[in-house]
């Protein structure tokens, strides 16, 4: 009903006139919740003891609302805050990677003539952070969490990038305090973080993070600390290499993704 | 409050049973805790006995698709869990609370309970809504705000029966809900889990005969590994006879079914 109700129409309505057939009578009401005018209208054609009945509600509802408990509050951004903070088992491992990026920096400062310490451990630097925000002993709720849909790959990757988004922006100091480009380091360094995933799947991610460590160890850094000479590996004309060594190990990651579905005890 | 109704919940459903196994192993470290388990659930509440080391756990576990059986199938709501294939449709209507639940202190009840909705991927919208009325369905209304940490041991059980309902799941799974809760709050418990029982196929592994007897539809009783008998409470009962172990009925039955099953495998 587009048309406002008459005074005959809204005294019948409210009398509660049995002769008001439905359609009318839901005309009315929609056309009541819309028109602030023949609500108006309304109240003024009811009775005394009608007003003084919902008088009584409004005032009792108005009671109890103020007596129970406000309403909650949700608080967006805190909640997306704690999704993303929920692996606190990570904190000692960034703290532990910020302590020895300091001592490399400090080394670096040190002894300037031999080569970079800073750009040795960086390739490497995420590696543990990541490790710990996917383990099972560090996730207290970590079989809840395995039985929810969104468990897996991506989650993992959530939790990864995390780490990143606190370690890179670090690295990035540390390496120029150091004097060494992050053309150097940054590529390496994703690519270890990949080839943790990609590894992780099969022999869990806290093993695959112990088996690259001790890998980069034993082939560049030992040699590189024992010859004096900074590796070929990571100066800037290696970055193609790199960069299909990321695209390959990423890859196999994504292929291997089934891998993070389930409980596995080598987590 | 009125709840949206989709089209995909009206759709006929294309399987017999929710939650059906056969022939099923499971591993638990190197030993099969579930050695041919062969079961089949329908809607309404089962109740799951056993003693210790009887692989309910392990079982509990392979349903709630969080460990992968070594052999054997198993279909939830009518699809291959088995397999390697993509779980997230069936888990988005599963429920589940393990034997250890484990938590965040430093959430509170509400934090906890959404950030499990998150992960069951539930549409952001109705989070608040759906999370506000699984708390007020465990009964902890007046705490919802509080830090887990400060919680005792039977509301947390109850946070975590929370957080299993919080989606409303097709299939809901419940290792040893009733530990930790004071006689009273069972009483609420098997009032909520009769309730659940109306259109979900609810599993609750228990020590206790009792509970299975107040609140359960169906009994499912394995012994290792395999399922030893299944059958309503008032069949249970009626196996029992007065020189068994127990001090009611069903716990007779309980001991009759089982000392029956070890002379026959023996």
């Amino acid at each position: 009903m587009n048309t406002h109700a008459n005074a005959d129409l809204l005294a019948r309505y409210v009398a509660g006139d049995p002769g008001l057939d439905d359609a009318t009578l839901w005309s009315l009401e929609t056309h009541l919740e819309s028109c602030r005018a023949c609500r108006a209208r309304l109240g003024t054609t009811m009775d005394g003891g009608t007003v003084a009945l919902l008088d009584r509600v409004h005032r009792e509802l108005g009671q109890r609302i103020a007596a129970g408990p406000a309403p909650y509050r949700r608080r967006r951004w805190w909640s997306f805050g704690r999704r993303w903070t929920v692996a606190w088992s990570v904190l000692p491992w960034l703290a532990v990677t910020v302590g020895m990026l300091a001592t490399a920096l400090l080394f670096d400062r040190a002894y300037p003539q031999y080569p970079s310490m800073v750009l040795l451990v960086a390739p490497v630097a995420p590696l543990f952070s990541v490790a710990a925000a996917w383990s099972r002993r560090a996730d207290p709720a970590w079989e809840l969490l395995t039985a929810t849909p969104r468990a897996g790959l991506w989650l993992l990757l959530r939790r990864t990038l995390a780490v990143l988004a606190v370690l890179i922006p670090l690295l990035m100091l540390a390496g120029w305090r150091a004097g060494q480009s992050p053309a150097r380091w940054l590529l390496p360094c994703l690519v270890f973080t990949a080839a943790t995933l990609a590894l992780g799947g099969r022999i869990g991610v806290q093993r695959a993070a112990y088996v690259l460590t001790a890998a980069w160890a034993a082939g560049v850094m030992v040699p590189t600390v024992a010859e004096r000479e900074p590796s070929a590996l990571l100066q800037p004309g290696s970055q193609p290499g790199w960069a299909l060594a990321l695209a390959v190990v990423g890859a196999i990651a994504l292929l291997r993704r089934a891998d993070y579905r389930r409980l596995t005890s080598r987590n | 409050m009125v709840r949206t109704v989709s089209a995909a919940e009206t759709a006929p459903q294309t399987y017999a049973w929710p939650v059906k196994a056969e022939g099923l192993r499971v591993q638990a470290g190197r030993h099969l805790a579930v050695n041919g388990l062969d079961l089949a659930l329908g809607t309404g509440v089962h109740g799951l006995l056993g003693p210790n080391g009887a692989g309910k756990t392990t079982m509990m576990r392979a349903l709630a698709t969080v460990v992968r059986p070594a052999d054997g199938r198993l279909e939830l709501l009518g699809q291959p869990v088995h397999t390697r294939a993509d779980l997230r449709g069936v888990r988005r209507a599963l429920g589940y609370l393990p034997q250890h639940f484990g938590f965040y202190p430093r959430f509170t009840v509400r934090e906890f309970v959404e950030y499990m909705a998150w992960l069951k991927e539930m549409p952001a919208g109705d989070v608040p809504g759906a999370v506000q009325r699984a708390i007020e369905r465990v009964g902890l209304a007046d705490r919802a705000d509080k830090k887990m940490k400060t919680l005792s041991g039977g509301m947390l059980r109850r946070v975590g029966i929370a957080q299993a309902i919080v989606n409303d799941p097709q299939i809901l799974l419940l290792d040893e809900p009733t530990v930790g809760l004071d006689p009273e709050q069972r009483m609420t418990f098997r009032d909520l889990l009769r309730e659940l029982g109306a259109d979900t196929c609810v599993l609750v592994s228990t020590h206790l005969v009792e509970d299975v007897v107040a609140a359960c539809t169906d009994v499912v009783l394995v012994d290792t590994g395999r399922l030893v008998w299944q059958g309503t409470p008032q069949e249970l009962a009626r196996w029992g006879a007065a020189g068994d172990a127990g001090d009611s009925p069903a716990e007779r039955g309980y001991s009759a079914l089982l000392r029956t099953h070890r002379a026959g495998t023996r």
